[in-house]
């Protein structure tokens, strides 16, 4: 047994000081460390100015972060071209889909009773809050929907369309029917070796072309479609891993008990393969929530979107986008960042 | 509805083999009325249709890139700069991510505590940031913050660093000379000279690309070390080996067996993640198709070379991987 193992765990300090090699690499890392803190902090901190004032942040000259770009066009960055006098209703309706998503979280909201009326109603709700038209709301047309209210909105709808389908591709892939073995395999292989890029721009520029005048989808509906048939193909893969986790015995043993084939996947199968890969599930709602981000390159002024449209046009604050950016993957930041805990959470707990 | 083995099919055969020429047949049907309906459509709008315009004019140019060009070029000349433009930021920035993502890695598993600390903070933060975030961020920093080309950084003699992009030094062929001549780049009064030099666009999404990926592959390259047996470093250290020889012999092999297939994944993702460029205005392959889209108006030639290039890219990437991957596992129980 070694000397630690018998003494307990060694300080922090016993081990970066071990040896002569441990300590230059310590004192080497810890001076680095020390000099980019410290000019990190007196830029964004020291020398920062706080309140929106155009004129200070000017007299600062690159030498201090200008933070008072944040409270000054926090309206246009969380909500885009969202009308200011509604921006009520995009605020409300992301406040839903936080709430939404963290009774789904709870593991005692696990139970399809809950969780079925929650969505049922939640979603439309939200959809009628944003887009209006009922109860008295004014319409705001899908083009003007934008901010963080967007990139939930996408990610979530994403995410529940794509999974049906995921499973769909998922159970095709293990079945006995070679024509559904291979036409799901193309698919999946297909969705997975174009970059999300392509796909956008496929579905605002070639659908179009592809369906009759009258069908006219607006561009958030056509983005939409496009993430889920993306988002459907990772999904699958991830699903078909959990399927092919669970032991032929079970199959065995619910075809014994009499369950048609349908009931054999609902009742036996699926529960068991899903929970064995919620953490990775997890894992590719937090990729969804990343690749949001790219609906800006097809004109969707989601978060980051947002932001260029806010500071693009602005000449007195644009200098200060360095400010908005570092805002902004704050915000991504803190989202994945707490996705990535819950999955960790899960894993630990519910295996 | 598995093929495993040893449980006997059940349901009636005959009704599977409707089953699935019903699906087909439902398919094929989808699939024909689309294409008869889009080239209704095509017609109506009085649009053609047909791969020849890809030896037309293409009507811009590409500004950087092994294969720059006018915009009296043909398309197919400006589809393939764009390609090789995706190639040439696609390359070293699989070199780089493998060096900085190893490193990490290694660091993330390292007995000293503040390397370990800084190399979780790194992947942390990096790994829950979108790509098109840092991208826009690090183009930001390479063309607002740097100085002008007036008045460079210089890094090193002969590196000089501004908005205007990197210039570095370059070996020149002159007639009559066996080898080649250093060509060392100069600040001029207006700008820098001389030497190659790399666009502030390519130094962005080549950076935002690398230490991107190197935060996923840090993972990898750890998960990978640590799923070697403890054991096995036990007993090579019983053997008398020392660290590096315990990493060469022992450690390695074994930790890139699990490394590798990971690895291509994320080297396909970077091959994919290379089209963000568009949002950039780095010419790569997403860039041209997109601006030759609106040149042409023939959305479904672009955007279907667009998608094969992408599909033959992976598919290219995939298999070089798989042959590494059987070196790997060569000797693998």
């Amino acid at each position: 047994m070694t000397a630690a193992a018998r003494h307990g765990r060694p300080s922090v300090i016993s081990t970066a000081f071990a040896n002569p090699t441990q300590a230059v690499l310590t004192l080497v890392l810890a001076a680095l460390l020390a000099w980019a803190a410290s000019s990190l902090w007196s830029w964004a901190v020291t020398h920062a100015v706080w309140h929106a004032d155009a004129a200070a942040c000017d007299a600062l000259g690159g030498r201090g972060a200008c933070w008072g770009v944040v409270p000054e066009k926090l309206r246009a960055m969380l909500f885009g071209r969202y009308p200011p006098a509604q921006q009520w209703r995009a605020g409300t309706a992301t406040a839903a889909l936080l709430a939404l998503v963290g009774l789904s979280a709870w593991p005692r909201c696990w139970r399809v009773a809950v969780l079925a009326p929650l969505w049922l109603v939640g979603l439309p709700l939200v959809l009628v809050l944003l887009g209006g038209g009922m109860a008295g709301l004014q319409v705001v047309p899908t083009r003007d929907w934008g901010g963080l209210p967007l990139t939930l909105l996408l990610t979530i709808a994403g995410l529940l369309a794509a999974f049906p389908l995921a499973v769909l591709l998922a159970l095709a892939r293990r079945s006995s029917w070679p024509a559904a073995r291979t036409l799901s395999r193309i698919y999946v292989e297909l969705v997975r070796g174009v970059p999300l890029i392509s796909v956008l721009f496929m579905a605002s520029f070639l659908l179009p072309l592809l369906l009759p005048a009258s069908w006219q989808a607006d561009v958030l509906l056509r983005v939409f479609i496009a993430l889920a048939l993306f988002v459907a193909a990772y999904l699958s893969e991830v699903i078909r891993g959990g399927l092919q986790s669970v032991p032929q015995g079970q199959l065995a043993a619910a075809r014994a008990l009499g369950l048609s084939r349908w009931q054999q996947q609902r009742l036996v199968v699926l529960p068991q393969a899903l929970r064995a890969v919620l953490p990775s599930i997890v894992n590719v709602a937090i990729g969804v929530l990343k690749d949001t981000s790219l609906v800006t390159v097809v004109s969707l002024y989601d978060l980051t979107g947002a932001l260029q449209l806010a500071l693009g046009g602005d000449p007195v604050w644009r200098p200060y986008y360095l400010e908005g950016y570092l805002f902004v993957a704050l915000v991504y930041w803190a989202m994945c960042f707490g996705l990535s805990r819950y999955g960790r959470w899960m894993e630990r707990h519910w295996r | 509805m598995s093929t495993g083995g040893g449980i006997p099919r059940q349901g009636r055969p005959w009704l599977g083999w409707l089953g699935q020429g019903l699906l087909v047949a439902l398919l094929a049907l989808a699939a024909w009325w689309l294409v008869q309906h889009a080239l209704a459509e095509l017609r109506a709008r009085g649009a053609q249709a047909g791969f020849d315009i890809f030896d037309d004019p293409a009507g811009f140019q590409i500004g950087e890139g092994w294969l720059a060009g006018e915009s009296t070029q043909a398309l197919w000349r400006a589809f393939l700069a764009g390609v090789l433009n995706t190639v040439r930021v696609a390359l070293p920035a699989i070199v780089l991510t493998s060096i900085v993502g190893t490193l990490i890695g290694v660091g993330r598993l390292s007995r000293n505590p503040l390397a370990r600390g800084l190399s979780t903070a790194y992947v942390e933060t990096i790994r829950n940031v979108p790509m098109l975030v840092q991208l826009l961020m690090a183009y930001f920093a390479l063309t607002h913050l740097l100085p002008d080309a007036m008045e460079p950084l210089r890094l090193a003699p002969g590196w000089y660093l501004s908005k205007g992009g990197l210039a570095f030094p370059w070996p020149v062929f002159e007639a009559g000379q066996a080898w080649p001549r250093l060509d060392l780049p100069e600040a001029g009064r207006f700008n820098v000279s001389g030497g190659a030099a790399i666009t502030p666009e390519y130094l962005a999404v080549l950076l935002a690309l690398s230490l991107y990926t190197a935060s996923f592959v840090a993972e990898i390259v750890r998960a990978g070390i640590e799923s070697v047996p403890a054991g096995q470093v036990a007993a090579s250290r019983a053997l008398g080996f020392s660290g590096w020889q315990q990493l060469r012999f022992v450690v390695l092999p074994q930790a890139l067996r699990a490394i590798v297939p990971s690895m291509g994944n994320q080297y396909l993702n970077l091959a994919k993640n290379s089209s963000l460029g568009v949002a950039v205005g780095y010419p790569e392959l997403v860039s041209v198709t997109h601006t030759a889209l609106n040149q042409t108006g023939r959305a479904f030639e672009c955007i279907a070379v667009m998608m094969a290039v992408y599909l033959l890219l992976s598919l290219l990437i995939a298999a070089a991987v798989n042959g590494w991957n059987v070196r790997v596992a060569r000797w693998s129980r």
